[in-house]
């Protein structure tokens, strides 16, 4: 494959012929802004966010849809870009809620973002706005369309990816909106919740039910991990506040699932404060648990082990360990066994 | 090949040798909506009734819609006369005078084809100096309005498929290369030129072509499209057939509104029977060239006339464009090279080929060649359509053709290419109508539709009316688009109602701009072109409405009010009578006054008024 | 596992994730992944968007059946004369591999003597698919180069598991489709960490790395590096100690993170092994149903509160790291076992899990090129035996692990347990999507979404039975019966009753057949004979 040879805002790259112009600002560090792009999805071009001007070009072709030309000359920030990105914001904003301040995606949203760098302070467009019910009829996710952009991420990444095609576009014109099935719910439909569209929502239209009021994006300390349900092994990140893990988000640089999960993976995580956690030893006495300190509840173990040991041999006892627990976990496990305990008496539920 | 020559001439002769008289009746959507049908049922029980031995025969539309029902009496070796807005009370006299009598009814003739001999039956003008024909070049609808529609034979024995004989005759290349030498260039609203882009997909790679007939004619106030293929369905198919040919395409489709019912079932009729003779399929008049036809009946959105939004309503997805490049010339239906034309496109392709690369570009101006069917509306005298080579100023087709302003009223604007079109003052009337001449106008070519506008038409009215179409129309794919007409449309709105400031002309421009620079397809890309154009030729109307809070042309109804003149008013309740809202009182025979808050300024007062007593505030 | 390890030498999965996602054909037998594996599943749609086949054998119709270009719908239990079916139309049909059967397997004759007692007219009335179809699926599966079998529990929980599994291994052996990019035999691993329980040696007969307990070299190793002498006698498997804690030879279990009583087939016969017990020891999260047997409960910290690995089915070891503290007075179990080892006189003392693995590395081949630095990032898939060793993402490449691929032929042995007059309808049972195993009964949200069992009942039983939606049914077997809701669905074939057993209130295992394959001593879930009645 040859190169093509370009200048993008005075400074000169070379890149793969097929590249994207928005690919090839990268590159450069020249971040194009885009609402409705998504490498791993099919191009849609229908934000106009990432207009660029070309030498030659009649009208702001967008920047994720061009691919370079030997001797493209490229504008990212000329006063009519500027210009057009602006009032794309102003007509985007114009028909979103302003309520930044209690929405959950605040710090985490691309819209405000955008608006931010491009200083988009007065909206010069007053007039309807949707009132659309904001959907909470499943446990999972809360659909709220008002601040919907229709950039399509979600109908895409639901089609391409998940292969459900659940979300489509329906209406026209300014009533334009993605619908789930004929206009149901989530919870109405054939959606299995997996929370893809979720993941790439730019905005507050789509977010994860759970974490609604539990603490803000830059509150959060993110922790990536490994999933413990089953055996696929998605990772992604546990937001943690105080201490606490508040719900689980996509990190797109897990290497077996990007940014997908299940519907246990993304929303599954709460039983970690499940208020039935065990959270103290408990001793069986006259058939009741009473609660112990660990020394008096490893003691007894300790004790009761070694004297079935001691009675009836090193074979009389038995352990089961757990394809839950970790490798290290399992290791050790069988390492009791055998050193401590003194056979080979180890399984687990391999089978189920 | 040598029998459908053969079969030619013996059905050339068929139709031209009639034996007995011929009635036939005009039956496009326009002559049925005036009650052709009723008329064809009271020619044949005449008939009957005089035990005559004549046919009845239908056509389609002539393109006098003004004048339906159209009728054409047939005579063997007479002159044809062609009668206009007949009744079924008219059809008897008709029956007895012309066709028993042999005498034409002259005061309802409209005009008259010569006979062969040349004879003419004083004093009915003939139909080339007719004002309506007069100016005209009948070329691309030549059979509407004379040949039966649902017969392929008449189609045949006006020189139907010729132009793919010849085509047959030619290889591939050497027929874009014909093509191209025509000038043709897109009827569809762009004016790419054909030949160029059949190039494009001829030159795609792919094992599988597509041919698309673009027959979704959506701007309104356009009908040109149903009229050739209510008209001469056969001329489309041809067109087909020989981009196909050209291409490399074995598959069509025709992308149809619903709302075309005859259309569509006058195709079906014409595929069938090209099929039987074996026109179309497999090994097409031995040629070893295989195409089919497939309609698919589009559910009538604006944007499905943008070849992308087409294409994924075909696969049976939401209208909605595609990103372009690819361009459909490389990856269109199924991803395969697809090449799309609209109806009137492929009706000039079997024209060119029949009649000569030659004698087509002989047809037109310089760079717009052959002739344009446009579709004249609006406050015209005579609506209906006109055929006229490229070229032909503005003027005469209103003026001469159309016959100027109805009922006498004074010329303000057309709009041309519909939504995505323009409005043009009076002064630009004498543009010769080309590609290029309008879209350096500010308006564009379209697929030809002529909306006339007299004095009492507001042109901040209109701009808000074909934002509003647009607005409703848009697929809401693109930010622009989208959001963008609604906008506009409500500033047009506000301004309407007289809530307007000065600082909505400059936001109207700049949104303008934004939408015409950085949408994702025409529609939004042209959108606001009603909106600029009109500020740039009427912007006094603007301004007036703005900044006096009037309209000037008495239409926007928040900024007019209806007052009595207590000296012309003698009381004679008519017009309280007609009050919708009864917001006019006054004793009998007293001055009435009307009530301004109740009142909804629908006018009906004044027209109720014998006495001019009402004005328009 | 001891199937393919049988055929193989190793038995885990042949190939990678990533490879179903780029395979031309994939042939799902007794595996559900939309509902047990979602994301996997996502990526076997990857593929069949971009033009793979699939072809899936399983008695339900499951959403994976739906979009399949072949369907076998076979009687629970026949998937040995299915696959035997298969490879006498492909041995008859000359489509088998030719050379890859010559220079990389043995034994194909004893292989060729099996398959032909099983002509496709036969295996049709024996598994009730339609005999044309095992035509398509046979020719299907060997043109294809580029083919993938993937399996899941369907399989395995057979009294038959490891016969089921090793004629699987015979069908890619026979065609070739093993060992190289694309291609292999997939079991799909049921728990996050059952793959790594198995490599970490959770199993009585081998160390870390599958080396045996009973090979001298092996023990040697292992006692040099832990200071002690090691049994050579392989131990007892899970329903092993449950007969001989009935039996009294068991006499104290430490069971860690599982929950028998609810996901053991039999529940009534663990439920009374533990009871016989004199001191049982359960450490885990929640207080779960065998907890409640126990003398001594551990609390134990969740997988958001430690440090540690898991290895997935595709054998990629990948990094969990701690999020938070552990809740309340709980510890993560890796420190609960060390305490205890010091406490009986073993001293452990590690500072970190990534102390823990290193040592584990040390001794076990498989993975001693990893540690938590090479971890990091995208985790590596063993074998990964050097710090410089990429990981292998294909195992048997060029050669099987054991040397040559030995053909085992397999003869049809029936379900321990068919319906019969008393008890007319076959149960299986299996995971749901909504849930995972018992945990997820802790998830407000989803016990909130899917908060009951709904046994699936095809409708023409629904309608022998006189039950319709709302009503609840008493399911009955040899070995005990519940009470449940239900759901008419025809992707249950009609005499067959499907569930789950996520529900503490509707403990399926009950029901089910302590029955157990001879090798794995894995439980005949699948099958088992029940009756119906309603309530």
């Amino acid at each position: 494959m040859s190169n093509v040879t370009l200048t993008i805002d005075g400074k000169q790259i070379t890149v793969p012929e097929g590249t994207t112009v928005i690919q090839a600002a990268e590159k450069l560090g020249i971040n194009i802004p885009a609402l409705c792009y998504d490498p791993e999805l099919s191009l849609s071009g229908s934000c106009r966010m990432c207009v660029v001007e070309i030498e030659g070009m009649n009208n702001l072709p967008t920047s994720c849809t061009t691919v370079v030309r030997e001797g493209m000359n490229v504008k990212t920030k000329s006063a009519a870009v500027v210009e057009s990105r602006k009032m794309i914001l102003e007509l985007l904003i114009a028909d979103h809620p302003l309520d930044c301040m209690t929405c959950q995606k605040n710090g985490n949203c691309l819209l405000q973002q955008y608006a931010y760098e491009y200083d988009v302070k007065e909206i010069s467009f007053q007039g309807i706005r949707h009132d659309y019910p904001i959907e909470t009829d499943n446990p999972f996710i809360v659909r709220d369309m008002n601040k919907c952009i229709n950039c399509g991420k979600c109908v895409r990444v639901c089609s391409e990816i998940q292969g459900r095609d659940v979300l489509n576009f329906a209406y026209r014109g300014f009533d334009t909106k993605i619908t789930v099935d004929l206009d149901l719910t989530l919870a109405e439909s054939d959606c299995i919740f997996c929370g893809s569209c979720v993941a790439v929502c730019p905005t507050g239209a789509l977010l994860e039910k759970n974490m609604i009021g539990k603490g803000r994006s830059y509150e959060v300390k993110k922790v990536k991990t490994t999933c413990s349900f089953c055996a696929v092994g998605c990772n992604f990140d546990l937001n943690v506040k105080d201490g606490k893990v508040i719900g689980v988000t996509s990190n797109p640089t897990s290497a077996v699932n990007g940014k997908h999960l299940c519907v246990k993976g993304r929303f599954g995580h709460d039983y970690i404060h499940n208020p039935n956690r065990l959270t103290t030893p408990l001793i069986k006495k006259n058939g009741e648990f009473v609660e112990a300190t660990w020394d008096e509840a490893l003691n007894l173990v300790a004790e009761k082990f070694s004297e079935i040991k001691k009675e009836y041999g090193n074979e009389s006892i038995g352990v089961l360990s757990s394809a839950r627990c970790t490798n290290e976990e399992n290791y050790l496990m069988q390492k009791f066994v055998r050193a401590v305990i003194g056979n080979n008496n180890i399984d687990h539920c391999a089978r189920t | 090949m040598k029998s459908l020559k053969e079969l030619r001439n013996h059905l050339r002769y068929k139709y031209l040798k009639l034996n007995r008289p011929r009635v036939s009746i005009g039956m496009g959507t326009c002559g049925i909506a005036a009650g052709a049908e009723k008329v064809k049922n009271e020619f044949i029980s005449e008939i009957k009734k005089h035990g005559l031995d004549v046919e009845i025969n239908i056509t389609s539309c002539i393109g006098m819609c003004y004048r339906e029902v159209n009728v054409e009496v047939d005579i063997p070796g007479k002159e044809n006369v062609v009668y206009g807005d007949i009744t079924p009370k008219k059809v008897e006299r008709i029956v007895e005078q012309h066709i028993i009598n042999g005498n034409p009814v002259i005061e309802w003739a409209e005009f008259q084809m010569l006979a062969e001999d040349g004879t003419s039956i004083h004093p009915i003008p003939d139909m080339e100096h007719t004002p309506y024909y007069h100016l005209q070049t009948r070329e691309v609808s030549a059979r509407c309005g004379r040949i039966n529609p649902e017969n392929i034979e008449e189609y045949i024995a006006t020189g139907g498929y010729e132009g793919l004989e010849n085509v047959l005759k030619q290889t591939p290349q050497e027929v874009i290369n014909n093509l191209k030498r025509s000038g043709l260039r897109g009827r569809g609203g762009g004016g790419f030129p054909t030949g160029q882009k059949w190039q494009f997909t001829r030159d795609a790679k792919g094992e599988k072509k597509y041919i698309i007939c673009n027959a979704d004619e959506g701007d309104p106030g356009a009908f040109m499209d149903r009229s050739i293929l209510e008209g001469d369905p056969h001329s489309i198919i041809e067109g087909m057939i020989i981009a196909g040919y050209a291409i490399g395409a074995s598959e069509g489709y025709i992308y149809i509104r619903a709302e075309y019912p005859l259309a569509i079932k006058r195709l079906q009729i014409a595929i069938n029977q090209a099929k039987e003779q074996r026109l179309l399929g497999y090994n097409i008049l031995d040629s070893g060239f295989n195409f089919q036809i497939h309609i698919k009946v589009g559910a009538g959105a604006f944007v499905c006339g943008e070849e992308t939004a087409l294409i994924n309503s075909i696969e049976g997805k939401r209208g909605m464009p595609r990103i372009r490049p690819p361009f459909p010339a490389l990856k269109g239906l199924w991803q395969h090279p697809t090449n799309n034309n609209n109806v009137e496109t492929y009706a000039n392709v079997s024209l060119i080929f029949r009649e000569g690369v030659e004698w087509y570009s002989s047809i037109g101006t310089d760079k717009s060649k052959g002739t344009k069917i446009f579709s004249l509306t609006g406050k015209i005298a005579k609506t209906g359509l006109a055929e006229v080579p490229m070229g032909t100023t503005l003027r005469q087709i209103i003026f001469d053709i159309g016959g100027g302003i109805k009922d006498g009223k004074k010329f303000k604007a057309v709009q041309i290419g519909g939504p995505s079109g323009g409005c043009l003052p009076e002064d630009l009337l004498d543009l010769p109508v080309d590609y290029d001449s309008l879209i350096e106008a500010g308006a564009m070519m379209g697929s030809g539709g002529l909306v006339v506008m007299d004095e009492s038409t507001c042109m901040v009215d209109v701009a808000r009316y074909f934002l509003k179409f647009t607005q409703s129309e848009s697929c809401g794919k693109c930010t622009p688009c989208r959001e963008g007409t609604t906008r506009m449309l409500e500033i047009l709105e506000r301004i309407t109602a007289g809530k307007g400031k000065i600082e909505d002309l400059n936001l109207l421009e700049r949104l303008a701009r934004v939408m015409k620079t950085t949408s994702l397809c025409g529609l939004g890309q042209t959108a606001p072109n009603p909106v600029l154009s009109t500020l740039r030729y009427f912007r006094d109307e603007y301004l007036a409405h703005i900044e006096e809070k009037r309209c000037p042309s008495g239409v926007c109804s928040n900024l007019i009010n209806y007052r009595i003149d207590p000296e012309k008013c003698v009381g004679c309740t008519a017009c309280a009578r007609v009050c919708p809202t009864g917001a006019i009182s006054g004793t009998k025979k007293q001055p009435h006054v009307i009530n301004t808050e109740i009142c909804i300024k629908c006018g009906a007062c004044m027209d109720a008024c014998k006495f001019d007593a009402i004005t328009r505030i | 596992m001891a199937g393919l390890a049988a055929s193989f030498g190793s038995g885990a999965m042949t190939n990678s994730f990533k490879d179903i996602e780029n395979t031309s054909l994939i042939f799902l037998i007794g595996s559900n992944p939309t509902e047990a594996h979602p994301v996997l599943a996502l990526k076997m749609r990857k593929a069949i968007r971009n033009g793979a086949k699939l072809i899936v054998a399983d008695p339900r119709r499951t959403e994976m059946a739906d979009i399949a270009d072949i369907w076998l719908p076979l009687i629970p239990g026949t998937d040995i004369p299915l696959l035997n079916g298969l490879m006498h139309i492909i041995i008859k049909e000359e489509l088998w591999d030719k050379e890859f059967v010559k220079s990389k397997t043995e034994n194909f004759e004893e292989l060729i003597a099996t398959v032909e007692n099983y002509p496709p007219s036969e295996v049709a009335k024996i598994t009730g698919v339609n005999e044309e179809l095992l035509y398509q699926a046979a020719r299907l599966y060997a043109n294809t180069y580029e083919a993938s079998i993937c399996y899941t529990l369907g399989i395995t929980e057979h009294v038959t598991g490891t016969n089921n599994v090793i004629n699987i291994a015979n069908l890619a052996m026979l065609t070739g489709h093993l060992g190289r990019k694309n291609v292999g035999v997939n079991p799909l691993r049921g728990q996050n960490n059952v793959q790594g329980a198995c490599d970490m040696g959770s199993l009585p007969d081998v160390f870390p790395g599958y080396q045996k307990v009973f090979n001298k070299e092996a023990r040697q190793k292992f006692s040099k590096a832990w200071g002690v002498e090691l049994s050579d006698k392989v131990g007892l498997t899970i329903p092993e100690m449950f007969d001989d804690a009935v039996n009294g030879i068991i006499r104290g279990m430490y069971i860690m993170g599982e929950d028998p009583v609810l996901s053991d087939p039999d529940s009534n016969h663990v439920r009374k092994a533990l009871e016989n017990l004199d001191f049982l020891v359960v450490q885990d999260i929640f207080m779960n149903e065998t907890a409640r047997l126990a003398d001594v409960i551990l609390p134990a910290s969740s997988f958001a509160e430690k440090d540690g690995t898991f290895t997935n089915s595709e054998r990629r070891v990948q990094r969990v790291r701690k999020a938070i503290d552990p809740i309340g007075n709980s510890k993560p179990d890796w420190q609960i076992i060390c305490e205890l080892s010091s406490r009986m006189g073993y001293e452990m003392h590690y500072q970190s899990a990534s102390e823990i693995f290193d040592e584990m590395a040390s001794l076990t081949h498989i993975y001693a090129g990893m540690d938590y630095q090479r971890l990091d990032k995208n985790g590596l898939h063993w074998p990964c035996p050097t710090k410089d060793h990429p990981g292998t993402e294909v195992l048997h490449v060029g050669k099987f692990t054991k040397g040559k691929g030995v053909f085992i032929g397999i003869d049809h042995i029936p379900p321990a347990e068919l319906p019969d007059e008393e008890y007319p309808y076959y149960l299986s049972t299996g995971r749901r999507f909504y849930h995972y195993n018992l945990t997820t009964q802790y998830s407000s949200s989803l016990s909130e979404y899917h908060p009951e069992e709904l046994a699936m009942v095809n409708p023409k039983d629904a309608k022998r039975l006189g039950i319709k939606k709302g009503d609840k049914i008493k399911i009955t077997s040899r070995r005990g019966e519940v009470i449940t809701s239900f759901e008419i669905t025809d992707r249950v074939t009609e005499g067959t009753i499907w569930m789950s057993f996520h529900y503490r209130d509707v403990p399926t295992n009950v029901l089910t057949n302590g029955v157990y394959d001879p090798v794995s001593h894995t439980g005949e879930y699948k099958v088992a004979a029940v009756k119906v009645e309603k309530i």
